[in-house]
């Protein structure tokens, strides 16, 4: 055991209606531990969760601050439904801080026990400040009502085996490691800017720490930064109603409802307690969006040496429950057990492999342009235990890649290493080198952003090119899905306050296949309802799957069947119930435009946020090479005579690709108009004080932010 | 003719839910298909028979993870 550095008691709060009425701030500079009250304010103004995480944030930090600034600070809450076992998906904590990879806040979330435990230990959220000047962990007991710091300089880094030993150490005995989680990162965190955090649930039946991830943003970056190799929680005594919910009988009722759907007609949807949200990767690549050689293409007859089938009955187990907390029934938390690694300082051993998740097989695979599920698992689990975010991670690699091809960067300037698409080998090796904080590697951390600096710069690539072809959009990297022909999508990422992640809107299907939305005005609704909405899951401490990963049986009698109507309105009654209060779907959406209309103040108040940061790559837009246009030229031709009159039949493919540009580039400036409107913002995109007052968050703070750039 | 998400299409003698979404690569299973505004179940894909200048919606129910 390491030297114990601060030794705090405190009485944990009793939980009434979803809220413990209090939150934890540590600063790990001096050690400082204090309890905060969670105000009345709060709870109207910012729900709980991401928004008790942007409140304490924006409270902590100044527009002077950076990533590693002692102030900036990691906040996590689990908001007031989370906990509760009678629905699907309610143990998501939420994280945020100022990001390395954007300057602005970052928000991610997580499953994992730690956000219930925490809040069952008596803390609604979590404030953690300062940095330390030695490798520290913190532990929080909450059924002793106690928080201990200590040295940690003896643990592993890595986060398959930190998480195990901190596990076997906080626990009594076999039984009672899952009452134990771990937040940690790995060795790569340090060395770049996308580290992140890994959420332990320890899985009694696999006898293995098991991970979710709160990936984005470089929030694993950060933890480093601090010195804080690993906070920890335990609570034993997990019951269904450690919420002292207002109506348990509502809950009950709607989750009984609930996952009888779930159990009827998981296996006619989606699958997603086979193979998890991975059962995607087919139909991307069917639908042309799957994101294939840096988003070049949408698919690749490879892709069924990844389909969902090789995985579910090559790789991954089936039949154990892996759900990430407790009562989900979804189950989607899928993992490969007994797997053998090949590279890296753990070659030869066995280990579990939780994922790999649609992104994954999406990033690491296609983007890639790696058709090989054993190099995708072990890049996963290198990705997991390293801390890194592996969304960064592929997209980064597969921009480094195409640069590689195109020849705007060589084999001097990697370290000899050959990265073209396909090569799984050095893929692997960049992965162990950003763990070691060596060679290319070191680079690749560094993310898209600023490898176009340093490429441009020092090894002189092509800036307009590398500009066109890096998919990030306020240093931030994409999500993986391609959507070159989704407009409404294309402001989807662009257009989301934190960077092009798709946690906001998911609108591919209802722009580019269903056409449901045709007009401008009719994606900027879209670009309104849904980031409000989804905005709310992490509001509450809610996963969003079980919203429209299965659907009820009659959702097609619907008016608006993507909206799955009955599950907002399990929302609204679970939430009523677990509160007391009485709120309808309207309010719903206000609770969640509140804080997401305080998210974007704050973007503008850390120098982001405006209209010139929500412009995307041109690769996001369109065909940026002559093999792109060609590769979907019958569409691009009859787009020219359809949309704009043009003969492509006397064009060349350049001026083909320059008209196609110039064409695609002022549509997404009229849907920026359009969304901004749309949204309450000004034609700079900037919240209107107009748009705060009827929201209810005219707050002086914020209007001394908006004001000057009126 | 007919209308296949607003957009037109051409229609052919014999034309069924199941051939035009084979047509169509319309493969993801999660789908709602309306013909002139009647839902048609998946059962019966295969028999129900679309006429010229039909309209027909089929809605990919998916929104992301």
């Amino acid at each position: 055991m390491g030297t114990i550095l601060k030794d705090y008691s405190y009485t944990p709060a009793k939980i009434e209606r979803g809220y413990s009425g209090k939150s934890l701030y540590i600063n790990v500079s001096d050690l400082r531990i204090e309890e905060k009250e969670v105000t009345d304010f709060m709870k109207e103004k910012f729900t709980g969760g991401k928004g008790f995480d942007l409140w304490y944030l924006w409270n902590a930090v100044t527009p002077q601050t950076r990533w590693n600034s002692p102030e900036n600070e990691i906040v996590m809450s689990v908001g007031p439904l989370g906990g509760i076992t009678q629905y699907s998906g309610t143990g998501k904590t939420l994280v945020a801080a100022i990001s390395p990879l954007t300057g602005i806040p970052i928000d991610s979330n997580a499953g994992g026990y730690f956000g219930p435990l925490l809040k069952f230990s008596g803390w609604d959220a979590f404030e953690l400040q300062g940095k330390s000047d030695k490798d520290i962990l913190i532990f929080i007991d909450g059924n002793n009502g106690r928080i201990q710091i200590e040295e940690a300089d003896e643990y592993p880094e890595d986060s398959h085996l930190l998480a195990e030993e901190l596990t076997r150490k906080f626990s009594e005995n076999e039984d009672d490691m899952v009452n134990v989680s771990v937040v940690c990162t790995g060795s790569a965190a340090k060395h770049g800017y996308m580290g992140m955090l890994n959420f332990s649930f320890y899985d009694p039946r696999r006898k293995v720490c098991r991970f979710k991830q709160a990936a984005r943003g470089g929030l694993g970056t950060i933890l480093r930064d601090k010195k804080v190799k690993a906070l920890v929680v335990k609570y034993k005594g997990v019951t269904p109603n450690l919420n002292n919910a207002a109506d348990l009988s509502t809950i009950n009722k709607v989750g009984v409802k609930y996952h009888k759907q779930m159990h009827d007609l998981d296996s006619k949807q989606n699958k997603m307690r086979q193979i998890g949200t991975a059962n995607t990767v087919m139909i991307m690549s069917q639908y042309d969006l799957l994101p294939t050689r840096n988003f070049q293409t949408g698919g690749d007859p490879e892709v069924v040496k990844i389909s969902p089938d090789v995985f579910i009955n090559e790789w991954l187990t089936q039949g154990l429950h892996d759900g990430c907390w407790y009562g989900c029934t979804m189950s989607c938390a899928k993992c490969a057990d007994h797997f053998l690694l090949t590279s890296g300082p753990y070659a030869g051993e066995r280990v579990t492999v939780d994922g790999p998740e649609y992104e994954c097989v999406a990033g690491l695979g296609s983007n890639l342009g790696i058709f090989d599920p054993q190099a995708i698992l072990e890049e996963n689990f290198y990705c997991d235990t390293y801390g890194i975010d592996l969304i960064s991670f592929a997209t980064t690699v597969a921009f480094i890649m195409e640069c590689y091809e195109r020849e705007q960067i060589g084999p001097d300037h990697t370290g000899g290493l050959e990265l073209r698409f396909g090569n799984k080998y050095a893929v692997l090796e960049l992965l162990h080198q950003m763990s070691r904080g060596e060679g290319f590697g070191r680079l690749v951390g560094l993310g898209i952003r600023n490898l176009k600096k340093i490429f441009v710069e020092q090894f002189g690539a092509d800036a307009d090119l590398l500009e066109d072809i890096g998919m990030e959009t306020k240093g931030l990297e994409y999500a993986e899905y391609s959507h070159k022909e989704s407009l409404a999508q294309q402001g989807g990422f662009a257009m989301a306050t934190k960077g092009p992640q798709h946690d906001e809107a998911w609108l591919i299907f209802m722009d580019m296949v269903n056409k449901q939305i045709p007009t401008f005005e009719d994606k900027a609704n879209a670009l309104y309802y849904f980031p409000m909405f989804r905005t709310w899951f992490g509001l509450v401490g809610l996963c969003k799957l079980p919203w429209n990963d299965i659907v009820p049986a009659d959702n097609y009698k619907t008016d608006s069947p993507a909206k799955v109507p009955e599950h907002v309105q399990n929302y609204v009654d679970i939430f009523n119930a677990v509160t007391g209060q009485n709120i309808d779907k309207d309010e719903l959406i206000l609770q969640s435009e509140r804080v997401y209309q305080f998210q974007r103040v704050f973007s503008v108040r850390m120098g982001k946020g405006e209209r010139k940061d929500d412009y995307p790559p041109y690769r996001s837009l369109g065909p940026v090479t002559p093999e792109e246009y060609l590769s979907r030229q019958d569409l691009y031709d009859k787009q020219l005579r359809e949309y704009q009159g043009l003969d492509p039949d006397s064009m060349d493919l350049d001026e083909k690709i320059a008209a196609t540009r110039r064409y695609r580039e002022d549509q997404y400036e009229q849907l920026m108009d359009a969304v901004y409107r749309r949204r309450g913002w000004t034609n700079n995109g900037i919240p209107t004080p107009e748009k705060l007052k009827a929201i209810g968050m005219d707050l002086p703070q914020l209007l001394e932010v908006i004001e000057p750039k009126l | 003719m007919i209308k296949v998400n607003t957009e037109p299409h051409p229609w052919y003698s014999g034309m069924t839910v199941r051939s035009l979404l084979d047509e169509k690569l319309f493969t993801f299973r999660h789908i709602i298909v309306r013909v002139n505004g009647e839902y048609v179940p998946e059962e019966e894909y295969e028999r129900f028979a679309i006429q010229d200048e039909d309209d027909v919606i089929v809605l990919h129910l998916m929104a992301g993870g």
